[in-house]
């Protein structure tokens, strides 16, 4: 078994699906922080089988629960304060999210005015439906695309 | 300040409140001839447009106001490069009120984010058309005397018709309609409107290829014109086109007092022989479309006439 030291302040992302952290780490802009960042892929998973995980040194309050909760509410978010987990969050769909995934239909506005924010509700929470907020077009799914 | 995206802008209660005031402007137009004295109409319509534009200004001249705007891209700033939300500022300067196509989906709701004037959609590219809705709720409600417990057939382009995805929008608010959806498999109706509208209210419906089968049972009829600005590949529009063509044969199967009602304009598929049928009101419709507007116009304007 690898063994990755503790961090002191931060968070840990635990049961990322395998293979994904990578993905992850890009989408909240990780590559471009200072953070001390450790990237575990294919840890072994009593629940998931196999398991990615990510750490990440730095302050708590820097990380987005939205984009988070968006590419996948499945993953548990440990805050670490002290080198102890000081609080657990739970993940939910957002209602709405900003300027993370773009609309891909060729007749949406958003296709001609690069300045417009890409908008998408959620229109369907169960079956985690995300509509582009001007077309009403459906993103096709956040693990389809990648 | 209201606009008016989507016919789901209003609710059903509102709705009722603008087909009885249309219905009154229609009985006694001269009561209106000056509700809008001095109030201007902007006449945004980035792609061209004959009717939906005429029957705006119609409706605008009809209550006294007067009417400015252009009626295709080239001829606004839109060509210099000039985005939506800015040319709305600026017409907003202009005029009390906007009426606004536009080939991009969603352009009227950027535009009514940005606007000091009510907005309009005036039907942006296949998304959504809601004052054709308007035009279609008065005139089955005028002519068939109420807009629930009907059997409605969309026929030919239901995926690229935004009259047709506005209309089932509306409809599916009233009670007992069911749809008949007749097109190709290639012009099916989108899947965000048979998961999202249809499945998710539990409207009953069926998706036929052949108009003949579908006939007899219909209340309504509205037959849709395949799009040539639709499709990226004039292939793919010239196999579609003739598709269904409505014709005396397929009336005779039809109930006697069923409606054949159509956005306009048309090409061939209704055959002209079918324009004397009692049944045809596509021409009525486009009469209702003016006073339709002429409501919406004062609805939005908070004009109350005495």
């Amino acid at each position: 078994m690898l063994n990755v030291g503790a961090i002191s302040e931060g968070f840990v992302l635990d049961h990322i699906q395998a293979g994904m952290s990578l993905s992850l780490y890009y989408d909240l802009k990780l590559d471009e922080s200072e953070c001390c960042v450790a990237i575990i892929k294919n840890a072994r998973s009593n629940k998931m089988g196999k398991k990615d995980i990510l750490k990440v040194e730095c302050d708590p309050n820097t990380l987005d629960l939205d984009v988070l909760g968006f590419i996948d509410h499945n993953i548990t978010v440990n805050i670490i304060k002290g080198g102890e987990i000081v609080e657990k969050k739970a993940l939910h769909l957002p209602k709405e999210i900003r300027n993370i995934i773009r609309c891909k239909n060729p007749r949406c506005i958003t296709s001609i005015e690069q300045e417009l924010e890409q908008i998408f509700v959620l229109t369907d929470p169960e079956k985690e439906i995300y509509r582009c907020k001007y077309c009403e077009g459906k993103f096709k799914g956040y693990k389809k695309v990648r | 300040m209201r606009h008016l995206m989507s016919p789901l802008d209003f609710s059903v209660e509102e709705l009722d409140k603008l087909l009885k005031l249309a219905c009154d402007i229609e009985k006694n137009p001269s009561r209106y001839a000056n509700a809008c004295q001095g109030k201007k109409l902007a006449t945004c319509f980035y792609e061209p447009s004959t009717r939906t534009r005429l029957s705006f200004e119609a409706a605008m001249l009809n209550l006294g106001g007067s009417v400015l705007g252009f009626s295709s891209a080239d001829s606004s700033s839109a060509s210099k490069g000039e985005s939506v939300s800015d040319t709305i500022r600026v017409i907003s300067c202009y005029a009390d009120i906007c009426a606004m196509r536009h080939p991009k989906e969603g352009a009227p709701l950027v535009a009514s984010q940005r606007s000091a004037i009510p907005v309009i959609n005036a039907g942006d590219g296949g998304h959504q058309h809601p004052t054709q809705t308007l035009t279609d709720l008065m005139t089955i409600h005028s002519l068939k005397g109420h807009l629930g417990d009907l059997t409605i057939g969309l026929c030919g382009d239901l995926k690229f018709g935004r009259t047709v995805h506005s209309l089932i929008h509306a409809l599916i608010r009233y009670p007992n309609i069911r749809f008949v959806l007749i097109s190709p498999e290639e012009l099916r109706v989108p899947g965000y409107i048979r998961e999202d509208v249809l499945d998710k209210h539990n409207v009953p419906y069926e998706e036929v290829e052949r108009l003949e089968d579908a006939m007899a049972k219909l209340d309504i009829l509205y037959m849709t014109r395949v799009q040539r600005e639709r499709f990226f590949n004039e292939e793919d529009y010239v196999r579609m086109k003739d598709f269904y063509i409505l014709d005396k044969s397929k009336m005779a199967l039809a109930k006697e007092d069923m409606l054949v009602l159509h956005p306009l304009p048309r090409v061939n598929e209704i055959s002209v022989e079918v324009d004397d049928d009692p049944r045809a009101a596509y021409f009525r419709q486009a009469q209702y479309g003016v006073y339709v507007r002429m409501a919406l116009i004062l609805t939005l304007l908070e004009v109350e006439v005495c």
